[in-house]
């Protein structure tokens, strides 16, 4: 079956077109057209599935964690008897760390990440830089698929005795290797994800550089492609550097080699171990060079596409196209010499420490003039407020909060103070939730007519927007002053704690946000499958928009260009003064 | 339509910065959101410090906040006529980058000594005519889920026959520096003292110093930053600040934890 749909795809692809218009068998054409697919487009949509589930998965964690922190030790609702019924309904201590441990595993490497790159890279890049689909699509394929054995790793690591890992997405050892055997399958599990990354980077960045239509120069891209090159090329930088990591963890596990744990542990308090002179500040090096790199990863995709629905939506060129490339370039080199200023308290040296702060001082730099490139786009536009531009605008809106309270994280001495705290989770949820999260949500509003053929519903999406923008602030923003206060990050029980008892109602507010955010990602959910099938059907450019993929048919065919298309002009030709009308596509034969 | 939307995004900053600065000036009802209070001499530059960006923060907030939600207001679709064209402009982003970064430049400069004091410049005392960092006066050790506090005993040495041990209640004096010398058994910790603004990971394997001035005699909370396992919430122990005299008498009136132990075992045979 398998081997019948690859070479069928085979066949599919050589004519350049034509979807599976010949294959007899209907579950060979389903297989080949939907399940084992080396179109980037079907490989995109398959991404964006199976992240939206995730983000689900990762969403529910996340309320379970918000529930235990506004009323400790007290049943869940419905699902607690069901899911503790050992501990009588309530979460554990030990399963509460389980809880934040999963939830970001699953929003970074199975939604952020898969969502921007493999999603949107995927369906996007071909189809914005006119190609007829990536440069090894095979391996495209793979890349996805790869993404399977790491799901099914993490569902079997909640199925270890200790009901999944439960030492923080950071695994510092010694505390992730010396306990349990979930950190195995999660370690592996990462393993597969970062070659299934590396796959898709290799590919995005030889697409890029070789298979742009004739006149389609570096300098004529949309930022969109910028977005997603450049994070190819991090991550295919930076993400050796975690794989070869986690492989020496799985090794310190399975074959004590002695990497990361000391000499010296008192091994009678835990399992018998010979410490044989590794250093734990190590791990932390490697973790957080690629770590670090993966937050730029995690926003980067985002900032491109902003870029063009913002541009879009204002009726208004880029304001400093070349700058915003630039100072892409500068935050994607700056990053990878920036990841100290997560070990400022570690134990490295205090010297080092000093080399990091300029380096993340600089990098701020770059974010900043960005920001002030979107305020240049839509001043003096004609703004049109709809979904997508919307959750564009929401995402300056809130980069602009998560950018600015990084300032106190670069500032040493302050980070002493706060690192650890809450302070840093509701700095990276601004980026992470409130700039990331609302950029894709505006990219699937945006780019949903050329994927399913249809409009997603107006009202609903700004209704989502509306709410989302609220709960957000009021969930995240409220964490500032709890970081502030002191008010720890992954303590099951902070109220155990004398001096933060008087900050349980303020969680509880901030619970209750959380609880209104995820209703309000139901109504996207709703509307997200409901206009599938019965949105209102979408003409090829809706949005009026210059770049390559809107002069296609919508749900473009398998080799998305009949005629190979030439380009003549960059993407941002909105209301030029020779013009009547108020765009300008890319690829139009100039008179 | 587009004054709503423009009104959600100009309140924004305008909420944002209200609310914070009523809770960092603690009225009612968002008091007790600020820092806590704090009680080492150190602490104040880092207090300031982070006032200093604060205020940096609130401005670029403000602005950059009002430029959004005023666009929004003023050139919402309802707009006659078309977007001006404009691409670029090399002098505003010449300003802007050269505005933004003086501004990062002088905030890397200005925390320097602040960093300086509270992690390179250990104090120094002259023992025997010369100068030499201060020896530590009580040595901490982080284990799952508490910890160890071995208290020079009246030698002033640590790891001597008459240290003092006690179990989660931190003794030392105010009014004078005070370095602690810190190790953990097991995993990693962290030592976090909020009212001192200390914070510092405890790496097994490894062994670090901080050194604090505390300011008057309070009873503070220890805690530990750092994930150590399912027990980490609990793992807490408490400062108590005393005087130079008061922390003499109490020294002299305990008996050395390894006398204590070898008593303790002698009853147990």
């Amino acid at each position: 079956m398998t081997a019948q749909g690859f070479q069928f795809e085979e066949e599919a692809g050589s004519h350049g077109h034509g979807h599976a218009a010949h294959a007899s068998n209907p579950l060979v054409r389903f297989f080949g057209t939907w399940v084992f697919s080396r179109d980037h487009k079907v490989i995109g949509l398959q991404f964006l599935f199976s992240s939206l589930i995730w983000l689900v998965v990762g969403g529910l964690l996340a309320l379970a964690i918000r529930w235990q922190l506004a009323w400790p030790w007290t049943e869940i609702p419905i699902i607690g008897r069901a899911l503790f019924a050992a501990e009588g309904g309530q979460i554990s201590p030990q399963f509460y760390s389980v809880l934040f441990t999963m939830h970001a595993t699953v929003m970074i490497f199975f939604v952020v990440i898969p969502i921007l790159t493999g999603a949107f890279g995927n369906y996007l890049i071909p189809l914005m830089i006119g190609a007829r689909d990536m440069a090894f699509p095979t391996m495209n394929m793979l890349s996805y698929w790869l993404m399977w054995p790491a799901f099914g790793c993490m569902l079997l690591a909640m199925a270890t005795p200790e009901k999944g890992p439960d030492f923080g997405w950071t695994a510092y050892p010694p505390l992730s290797v010396l306990f349990g055997d979930a950190q195995m399958l999660w370690a592996l599990g990462l393993v597969f994800v970062g070659i299934s990354s590396m796959l898709g980077s290799i590919n995005y960045i030889t697409t890029v550089l070789q298979l742009r239509a004739p006149g389609m120069t570096l300098f004529r891209m949309p930022m969109t492609v910028w977005g997603l090159f450049i994070t190819a090329i991090l991550q295919a930088f930076a993400l050796p550097v975690l794989t070869a990591a986690l492989v020496m963890l799985l090794l310190e596990k399975s074959l004590n080699t002695g990497f990361f744990i000391p000499t010296g542990l008192e091994a009678t308090a835990i399992k018998p171990m010979d410490g044989t002179g590794g250093q734990p500040l190590l791990w932390q090096h490697l973790f957080w060079f690629y770590s670090h790199p993966a937050v730029y990863i995690m926003v980067m995709p985002a900032m491109g596409m902003v870029s063009d629905m913002l541009s879009c939506g204002a009726r208004k060129p880029l304001f400093g196209y070349r700058p915003m490339v630039y100072s892409m370039m500068a935050i994607s080199g700056l990053g990878f010499i920036v990841w100290g200023h997560h070990m400022f308290v570690s134990g490295m040296s205090y010297f080092l420490s000093i080399s990091f702060m300029v380096s993340t001082m600089l990098i701020a730099l770059p974010s900043g003039v960005k920001v002030f490139n979107w305020l240049g786009t839509i001043w003096g536009g004609k703004v049109r407020l709809d979904s997508p531009t919307l959750f564009g605008l929401g995402f300056i809106s809130m980069f602009i909060i998560g950018g600015l309270s990084g300032l106190l994280m670069a500032a040493t001495p302050v980070d002493m103070v706060i690192t650890d705290t809450y302070f840093i989770v509701a700095h990276f949820h601004y980026i992470l939730f409130g700039s990331s999260i609302l950029g894709v949500f505006g990219a699937i509003y945006f780019w949903f007519p050329k994927m399913f053929g249809r409009q997603m519903n107006e009202f609903w999406g700004k209704v989502h927007f509306f709410l989302s923008f609220i709960f957000v602030n009021g969930t995240f923003f409220p964490m500032h002053f709890l970081g502030a206060r002191g008010f720890l990050r992954r303590t099951a029980d902070p109220y155990v704690v004398e001096g933060f008892r008087d900050l349980l109602p303020l969680n509880q507010f901030i619970t209750w946000c959380a609880i209104g955010m995820a209703a309000a990602q139901l109504i996207f959910l709703i509307n997200f499958l409901g206009s599938i099938f019965f949105g209102r059907r979408a003409e090829a450019n809706p949005w009026h928009a210059n770049s390559l993929e809107w002069t296609v048919p919508n749900c473009p065919p398998h080799g998305n260009f009949v005629a190979m298309p030439e380009v003549y002009r960059g993407p941002y030709e909105y209301s030029h003064p020779e013009r009547d009308v108020d765009y300008w596509p890319q690829s139009e034969v100039p008179a | 339509m587009h004054r709503f939307w423009g009104l959600l995004f100009l309140a924004v900053p305008v909420v944002g910065t209200a609310v914070y600065f009523l809770a960092m000036s603690g009225v009612e009802p968002l008091r007790g959101l600020g820092l806590p209070k704090n009680y080492n001499e150190a602490g104040v530059e880092i207090d300031h410090l982070y006032n200093v960006i604060h205020v940096i923060m609130a401005v670029v907030f403000v602005l950059t906040g009002l430029i959004l939600g005023g666009a929004i207001w003023r050139y919402g679709s309802n707009r006659e006529g078309r977007a001006s064209y404009f691409t670029h402009s090399n002098w505003m982003e010449a300003s802007w980058s050269l505005a933004a970064g003086t501004v990062l430049l002088f905030l890397s400069l200005y925390q320097l000594d602040s960093w300086a004091e509270n992690k390179l410049d250990r104090p120094v005392v002259t023992l025997a005519g010369r100068e030499q960092p201060q020896p530590p006066l009580v040595k901490v050790v982080g284990k799952r889920f508490g910890w160890e506090f071995y208290h020079a005993g009246v030698d002033g040495q640590l790891d001597t026959s008459d240290d003092i041990y006690v179990e989660n209640i931190l003794h030392v004096p105010f009014g004078e520096p005070v370095v602690l010398q810190l190790q953990s058994r097991d995993v990693i910790h962290s030592f976090f003292v909020p009212g001192l603004r200390l914070k510092q990971d405890v790496v097994p394997g490894m062994e670090h110093f901080v050194w604090f001035k505390a300011t008057s005699p309070v009873e503070l909370e220890i805690l530990c930053s750092e994930l150590c396992g399912w027990g980490h919430y609990t793992m807490q122990g408490r400062m108590k600040l005393m005087s130079r005299s008061d922390y003499d008498r109490w020294l002299a009136e305990q008996s050395p934890w390894k006398e204590f132990a070898a008593a303790s075992a002698e009853e147990a045979e």
